[in-house]
């Protein structure tokens, strides 16, 4: 079974203080990881190869210093990794990202799966993975929480809805995005640091793609930005201490009038 | 024509509460322009009624694509459907609902008639002069507010955030057409079978679509002590949510987390016991109408966010809240 898994690089948040004044994140210092998203994909991508072999490339698109990304993803497990670099690719928003992502799969030879996480924790689109399904013309579920069965043809899975759990028996090859509940991602191994290391990172960019100029990158983007605000997130609310048998009375009275006042109860 | 279209929902015959939402969104930016608002439905059996109430909300036309083919969410067939349409009626502007399906349609059919998507949006406006749809989201955790445009594609294309808005009130004196158009055999693909429905837990929750939200944190130390905070919920017809600590220790099932790795919520009220609030956390809940918390740590990120605060042993206070609104229930103060 082989394996194409698209990751992106993110800032590193979950660590990350806010500004007390403004409440908006403190950025300086922050590093780069792998999505926390892309984590599940990878992971259940590992799986699936360890139980029904072939093997699994990692792709990315960005900097060359997202290489770092797909070193970690080797470590993990991956077999290898692609890096999707060019400057004419920056500044790309999900179609641009989705089209440029599903030509780098078409030349890296056939496949049976893509698995994306289901969004990346800094853009928050969710698009990019059902894009490239559509691109490349193969079925996609979003939100893949389990795998039920793989055949040499099909794949079955279950994806969260509103509503519970939908059974989707998918032909392949197929696009799949994942949330959290499909996998517990494991932790890089040292020999698996060591094979990250050694392994070399193919480069594909405008010069070795076949790719339309004009769908690339900021230019080729349908979407663009015309605004970004900064808004003070901080709401500056009514604040009580509740301590001891009279403190918490009190907070709860006060309480009770808010949400009188808010027209809550 | 350069109508304003909302994609309805359906879910075993009965509509969505989203498809009244996006209404209102609509009707909004239909009169700006001053175009008509049509609410597109592909599903199977829903009943007069249902559509006329499309309409009482605020839509002047409902297409209606009836067949039990359509009936489950299959997003190869629900994207040819609808991107067939747009060839069509080529409508200006498309809101859908940032729900699973939603989300799963709408950037398939972007590629399919080739234009813009703009996720997950929380205002929507039309540029005077250009007409363009200039839709506004959150990103990066909630920490900037983009706005952005399609000005060189049609039609303009956006998911709308569940709950970000309101149903307008019925008025059943509107009048409008509903329009029955029939599926297209060679739209349906066939690849994707849907072969089964699973749904067995206990309290399957929707958080993104509930009006109230209590959630718990690590500071719920475990399991069983979520049971105040379902009361809690229960008291405002709410539902139960959980950090992603919470979630990791198992004492809540996935669908309940909220963050970054789980569901963003715009609940009119959410309250909340024992979350410090993560960066990851905050992004999921920043558009809650109301928040209410209750931390022990007078420094913890989430009383920034907070209408009210109360800094306190949750333990003490949530049991104590919840007896006082049974006696408030009861003596109606």
């Amino acid at each position: 079974m082989n394996i194409i898994i698209p990751i992106k690089q993110v800032p590193e948040t979950s660590n990350v203080k806010m500004d007390k004044e403004t409440g908006t994140m403190i950025r300086d210092g922050v590093e780069s990881v792998i999505n926390p998203l892309d984590l599940y994909a990878i992971e259940l991508g590992i799986q699936l190869k360890e139980i029904h072999g072939g093997k699994v490339t990692v792709c990315t698109m960005g900097p060359p210093s997202a290489q770092k990304a797909l070193r970690e993803a080797i470590a993990m497990g991956c077999d290898d990794g692609i890096l999707i670099t060019d400057r004419k690719f920056a500044g790309a928003d999900t179609w641009a990202t989705s089209y440029t992502l599903s030509e780098a799969i078409k030349n890296m030879g056939s496949f049976d799966l893509v698995l994306a996480g289901e969004r990346a924790t800094d853009g928050d689109t969710g698009q990019v993975g059902p894009g490239i399904a559509a691109w490349l013309n193969i079925p996609l579920a979003t939100y893949v929480s389990h795998v039920d069965e793989v055949t040499n043809t099909h794949i079955t899975v279950e994806r969260l809805v509103e509503e519970g759990y939908q059974i989707l028996k998918m032909p392949l090859p197929t696009l799949l995005t994942v949330v959290k509940e499909v996998s517990d991602p494991r932790l890089p191994t040292l020999r698996g640091k060591k094979k990250a290391r050694a392994t070399e990172i193919p480069v594909f960019s405008t010069e070795n793609m076949n790719l339309n100029e004009g769908s690339l990158g900021l230019k080729g983007s349908p979407t663009k930005v015309v605004k970004i605000d900064y808004p003070k997130v901080t709401r500056g609310g009514k604040m009580v201490s509740a301590n001891g048998e009279e403190g918490i009375n009190a907070a709860i009275d006060e309480l009770i009038k808010f949400l009188e006042e808010k027209e809550l109860i | 024509m350069s109508y304003v279209w909302t994609i309805a929902e359906q879910s075993k015959g009965k509509l969505r509460g989203v498809s009244f939402e996006l209404l209102s969104r609509g009707r909004k930016l239909a009169d700006k322009m001053n175009t008509q608002l049509c609410s597109v439905l592909l599903g199977s059996n829903v009943s007069d009624e249902a559509l006329q109430e499309l309409i009482y909300r605020g839509a002047d036309n409902v297409y209606f694509i009836d067949d039990p083919r359509l009936e489950n969410f299959i997003v190869e067939t629900h994207s040819n459907v609808l991107s067939d349409l747009i060839r069509e009626y080529k409508p200006h502007t498309i809101l859908a609902a940032a729900t699973s399906s939603g989300r799963s349609l709408m950037p398939y059919v972007a590629i399919q008639v080739n234009t813009g998507l703009t996720a997950d949006c929380t205002e929507l406006d039309i540029e005077e002069g250009t007409k363009h749809l200039l839709q506004t989201r959150p990103a990066i955790g909630g920490n900037i507010m983009a706005t952005i445009k399609t000005p060189n594609h049609d039609p303009q294309m956006a998911t709308v955030r569940p709950k970000s808005s309101r149903p307008l009130p019925e008025d059943t004196g509107r009048v409008g057409k509903i329009i029955r158009l029939s599926l297209k055999d060679e739209l349906v693909d066939n690849r994707v079978e849907m072969i089964g429905f699973r749904k067995d837990l206990e309290e399957f929750v929707n958080i993104e679509e509930a009006e109230v939200v209590v959630a718990g944190g690590k500071g719920m130390k475990k399991q069983e002590n979520f049971g105040m905070l379902k009361e809690l919920a229960k008291r405002f017809d709410g539902v139960v949510g959980a950090s992603r600590d919470a979630v990791d220790r198992g004492w809540l099932p996935y669908p309940h987390q909220i963050g970054l790795s789980g569901k963003t919520i715009s609940p009119k009220l959410y309250i909340c016991a024992g979350i410090s609030g993560s960066i990851q956390h905050l992004a999921g809940i920043k558009t809650s109408e109301t928040i209410i918390a209750v931390n022990t740590d007078p420094d913890a990120n989430i009383f920034q966010l907070a209408d009210f605060g109360i800094i306190g042993n949750l333990f003490e206070v949530i049991p104590k809240l919840n007896q006082r609104l049974e006696n408030y229930k009861k003596e109606g103060k």
